[in-house]
């Protein structure tokens, strides 16, 4: 079996506002990846063309081993997917939405689709268009699950869920990857649920990739410094991403490689995922900041 | 066995997991060659990465205090394993490092230190 259940190589597409540049990222089997960034970064364009919805300009992706593009329904078979907003007809109850949907999968498992309406209490006979938020993405879960796919992936299914839903959430796929065949792909802005539960983690600025590895080494590679800003050393600035000044200190993510020799009077933490997104930011605003006024 | 998990703490979740294990084994709460749940299992308990999870048993079978049996899983070392027992040394003679870092920064003699600790011993 291919070791890798999702793997993209530099993917390129090119809007007219917008670009995605040499996106390149891979999930082992058995894994779950969180995928980050800011909106408008590419998340969502990245996720289209994994299933096939828009097409790239270059590049390869495989899911399964297969290509993206010439095994789309091949792949659509063995893949859940959960939107941010429910893609099913509204003005359909369950009942109806599974005789539609059936003949489309050859593993659908209607024990496995009622038992999961039941456990998330959604009821079989109301349209669901009537559903709130947080239904509708238990829905698109128990819809997702019930064709028993290999991989998931969810388009930010937590925005917009309060803390209850996005826990239960969080049970599902934990408990989704407790075998070790299977694979999630997890895109949203709420790093929080990121944080504790993913394996990877991709984050995505401006349509590049800035970082993909383990979450453990992005924990372990990043820091926020903090300080006054008269005791960094001269060259450290430079290493210093998203270096801001406040009227009591400063506050920068640097690489804890770039640690080692700075003074006491600097103060180091961990970075959160949350944070690197908005030094990462921050860095840019800087950027333009900078190229302003020098004209 | 019980696991905590602080997501505020300053500890990563893995060395929080490896302590409380420790302290669970040597106080023995989860008792000797006792079955653990699978790295997985750990991991959907959690709610935490499987990759976490597959650190904290790595390290523990490393530091001698649980040990994989091919197929069956893990289980709780033995307490004669002669790895557990360095490392318990090990680590008293940490303790003792920071206890006499601290006692001397406290402005104690050598012979004030030793006699903290028979006090101590003594209940």
């Amino acid at each position: 079996m291919e070791n890798n259940i999702l793997e993209i190589q530099g993917l390129c597409k090119t809007y007219d506002d917008f670009s995605l540049q040499d996106v390149s990222f891979s999930l082992p089997r058995g894994y779950i990846m969180g995928f980050v960034g800011q909106n408008g970064s590419g998340k969502t364009t990245t996720i289209r063309s994994i299933l096939n919805m828009a097409q790239f300009d270059s590049g390869k992706i495989s899911v399964f081993g297969l290509d993206s593009v010439t095994d789309s329904i091949a792949i659509k078979e063995r893949l859940g997917v959960v939107f941010d907003s429910l893609y099913l007809a509204e003005h359909l109850n369950a009942k109806q939405i599974e005789t539609q949907l059936r003949p489309f999968y050859k593993d659908w498992d209607s024990k496995e689709y009622h038992s999961r309406l039941k456990a998330f209490n959604l009821p079989e006979d109301k349209k669901v268009g009537d559903f709130s938020k947080g239904m509708k993405m238990k829905f698109m879960i128990a819809v997702a699950l019930s064709h028993k796919p290999e991989l998931i992936i969810l388009d930010e299914p937590t925005s917009g869920l309060d803390p209850v839903a996005r826990d239960e959430l969080l049970d599902i796929l934990a408990e989704y990857i407790e075998d070790e065949n299977r694979g999630v792909l997890f895109s949203t802005h709420i790093t929080a649920d990121v944080e504790r539960i993913a394996d990877f983690v991709t984050i995505l600025h401006n349509g590049k990739v800035w970082y993909t590895g383990t979450k453990d080494d992005l924990a372990a590679d990043y820091a926020v410094l903090k300080g006054d800003a008269k005791d960094i050393p001269e060259g450290v600035m430079d290493k210093l991403i998203g270096y801001h000044n406040y009227r009591n200190g400063f506050e920068a993510l640097i690489r804890t490689a770039d640690l080692a020799g700075l003074p006491e009077s600097l103060e180091h933490e961990k970075a959160s995922i949350d944070e690197i997104l908005v030094y990462i930011a921050k860095e840019d605003k800087h950027e333009g900041h900078s190229a302003h006024d020098a004209v | 066995m019980k696991i905590i998990i602080k997501n505020k703490s300053e500890l990563p979740i893995y060395e929080q997991i490896e302590q409380q294990m420790k302290a669970q084994i040597l106080d023995g709460t989860i008792t000797e060659e006792e079955q653990l749940p699978s790295i997985r299992q750990l991991a959907r308990d959690l709610k935490i990465s499987v990759i976490t999870t597959t650190r904290v048993y790595n390290d523990l079978a490393e530091e001698g205090f649980i040990i994989s049996v091919a197929g069956k899983g893990y289980f709780v070392a033995p307490r004669d394993n002669e790895l557990l027992r360095e490392r318990m040394l090990f680590e008293m003679e940490e303790g003792f490092e920071k206890a006499v870092s601290n006692g001397r920064n406290a402005g104690l003699t050598d012979e004030e230190i030793i006699s903290a600790l028979r006090q101590f011993l003594e209940g």
